[in-house]
């Protein structure tokens, strides 16, 4: 098989699934008790003029999925005229309904938040990186001594160890020395400019802290028994022979070729560390994504919920196919599966 | 069955196995012997006063009382029952379906295996989390639809794990010989191919309950627990959104530990079990001969296989 069609079949597949959560997304709403999606058109809350927007941006008049009546009439393409189709297209337009709650514009508030959650995640993946090769590399080398059954001991805790729970641990240690709720001191605003961001900054120590322990332990584990396994190739024991010294084997054969997998593994593990900044950004209220699901989920605002879930969904998704792309680019072995 | 025999021979000597099979252990224990073991009865109409709430230990509460003046020892013992509840049960739905699954995309391949595979790669990249909070919340909130979701969501990676073990299984002599003579597929796939994957989803089992034991306790901590039955991470939910600004560790530590300790058991129980039935290499071309005899147990993680298993 040709590498173009590894590619392609990858896209392909990125595509397939993007169009399975959308319609998922779509049903998921619909077919459950209590038709939240209606109840929201309905919902005294909103004023007439935006419930009725919702009535015809979202078709709630119209049939769900499609009109047997009008196919019977011979209308082809009005027996598509649907729920489905006019989500699909508000979709398109880039419109993920209005919150329950805030009544504004659901892709408006993702758009206000979702950085607040890519620099949390970007920073605790980078640090969880950094230690989980360093000390799966250094686990693996050492085999069988007293580094490696430490190393592995506090992996194997921390794996055990949900989010939500180490988050709260920090708190209560760090309270008094660390700001442990919000993005800034209340009062402080963007103006003030470096004080701002440090201020920021120092809220942000504690999630990414929480996050990146978390995710560090699942890093030492892949990475040890990569190593492990590079480790005893032939190729190794060539390098040996050419008298090249540890380090040197470490650095240049084994780090290389064991940190290929790992590629796939930040990828997959992101469907992982969404869910981690949920928890953590409940726990210290940090106003981005997680949290704005976690309140969504408080307050029964559906179309909010709706939204967050298409995104991150949508995200890790993307994210993969990155993934497979680079991985292709990196291992020109990789053809077929 | 003789290899099981042969399983717990190896199983016995691991301390780390053995000390994992213990923690879990203390906590079937305390789940089944909840009524005698706790000193107080959770459901028991209490009279409190004011400063009963939230009250620090001392030789009556053990672990002091919750926001509702209750002991929180008591609920502690008690709440081991939901979780094992959850992580047994779902687990073995998630094993049914991953077996299920991973058995008849190896055995026939061709369409009806890829297909399988990837339904279950479409699994596998949605984020399990917000699509159990999604669920959860609009279909509501009860102790056998957590069950549920946790289940029929926890099976993909078994699903491969066993697809790829069939795959070499079913080239082997005895499968070719069996279908010579005239046994069915399903006949093949039950007697002959799934006692060999056998020991390698019961390590797998074992971890997964420790998933379902915490994805449990993140939805209870989310609010969206069973609003019957007090979880540990219900208690973490109440001690999170109560008792943390009065820094009432009694409530709040608990519950975590106990969670911790019970998923660190059945890890420590799963990657020995796992260490045993699928030996990997031991030993690489950098090792210090020297540090053979103290060889650990090694770990598999549950995640590093995924992207390595096709």
């Amino acid at each position: 098989m040709q590498r173009s069609d590894y590619l392609i079949r990858r896209i392909f597949f990125a595509l397939a699934t993007l169009v399975v959560v959308i319609v998922f997304n779509f049903f998921l709403f619909r077919i459950l008790p209590g038709d939240p999606i209606k109840s929201i058109a309905r919902s005294p809350r909103l004023t007439r003029e935006a419930r009725e927007r919702l009535r015809v941006d979202f078709g709630l008049d119209k049939p769900v999925f499609f009109d047997g009546e009008r196919l019977r009439e011979g209308d082809v393409l009005g027996a598509f005229d649907t729920q489905f189709t006019a989500y699909v297209r508000a979709l398109l337009h880039g419109n993920l309904g209005i919150s329950y709650r805030s009544r504004r514009d659901v892709a408006e508030v993702l758009a206000e938040k979702v950085w607040r959650t890519v620099v949390l995640v970007a920073g605790a993946e980078t640090l969880a990186l950094l230690f989980g090769v360093g000390l799966g590399l250094a686990s693996a080398w050492r085999r069988g001594t007293r580094l490696e059954m430490t190393i592995l001991l506090l992996a194997l805790i921390s794996w055990g160890l949900p989010n939500f729970f180490l988050g709260i641990i920090l708190l209560l240690l760090a309270r008094g020395h660390l700001p442990v709720g919000g993005m800034v001191v209340p009062g402080l605003k963007p103006e003030a400019g470096l004080v701002y961001w440090t201020d920021v900054g120092r809220h942000l120590i504690l999630p990414t802290l929480t996050m990146a322990i978390v995710y560090t332990s699942s890093y030492i584990l892949i990475m040890r028994s990569s190593v492990v396994e590079v480790l005893s190739e032939d190729y190794i024991l060539t390098a040996k022979a050419k008298g090249l010294n540890t380090f040197q084997i470490l650095r240049d054969h084994a780090l290389k070729n064991a940190m290929l997998p790992m590629v796939t593994m930040v990828a997959l593990n992101l469907a992982y560390t969404v869910g981690g900044a949920i928890q953590v950004e409940t726990v210290f209220s940090w106003p981005g994504i997680g949290r704005l699901m976690y309140d969504a989920v408080q307050l029964r605002d559906y179309p909010v919920l709706q939204g967050t879930f298409l995104l991150l969904a949508v995200s890790v998704v993307v994210a993969n196919l990155v993934a497979d792309l680079l991985y292709s680019v990196l291992d020109p072995r990789v053809k077929a599966e | 069955m003789l290899q099981f025999k042969e399983i717990w021979r190896t199983f016995r000597r691991r301390p780390m196995g053995i000390v994992g099979t213990l923690m879990l252990l203390s906590v079937v224990f305390a789940a089944i012997f909840a009524p005698w073991l706790a000193p107080y009865d959770p459901e028991a109409r209490i009279d409190v006063e004011p400063e009963d709430l939230l009250s620090p230990p001392d030789a009556d509460h053990l672990l002091g009382r919750d926001d509702a003046g209750k002991d929180v020892l008591s609920l502690l013992i008690y709440g081991a029952r939901v979780s094992l509840t959850v992580g047994f049960v779902a687990s073995f739905m998630s094993m049914f379906i991953g077996t299920t699954v991973g058995l008849s995309a190896g055995y026939f391949g061709g369409r009806i295996g890829n297909a399988l595979m990837r339904l279950t790669d479409f699994l596998l990249v949605i984020p399990d989390l917000p699509l159990m909070l999604v669920i959860i919340s609009i279909w509501g909130r009860g102790l056998w639809k957590i069950i549920f979701v946790i289940g029929i969501l926890g099976w993909t990676y078994n699903a491969r794990l066993v697809r790829s073990q069939v795959l070499s299984i079913k080239e082997r002599q005895f499968v070719l010989r069996a279908r010579a003579i005239g046994a069915g597929s399903l006949r093949i796939m039950l007697r002959h191919i799934f006692p060999q994957v056998l020991p390698l989803i019961l390590a797998q089992a074992v971890l997964s309950i420790s998933g379902a034991i915490i994805a449990e306790s993140t939805l209870s901590f989310l609010g969206l627990g069973d609003p019957t039955l007090v979880s540990w991470g219900m208690m973490l939910n109440f001690a999170f959104e109560r008792a943390i600004s009065r820094r009432a560790w009694w409530f709040l530590l608990p519950p975590g530990f106990a969670i911790v300790w019970v998923s660190v058991g059945l890890i420590m129980m799963g990657t020995t079990l796992e260490e045993i039935v699928n030996p990997r290499l031991k030993t690489h071309h950098l090792f210090d001969p020297r540090h053979m005899v103290a060889l650990v147990a090694g770990l598999r993680p549950k995640v590093e296989a995924k992207g390595a298993l096709e």
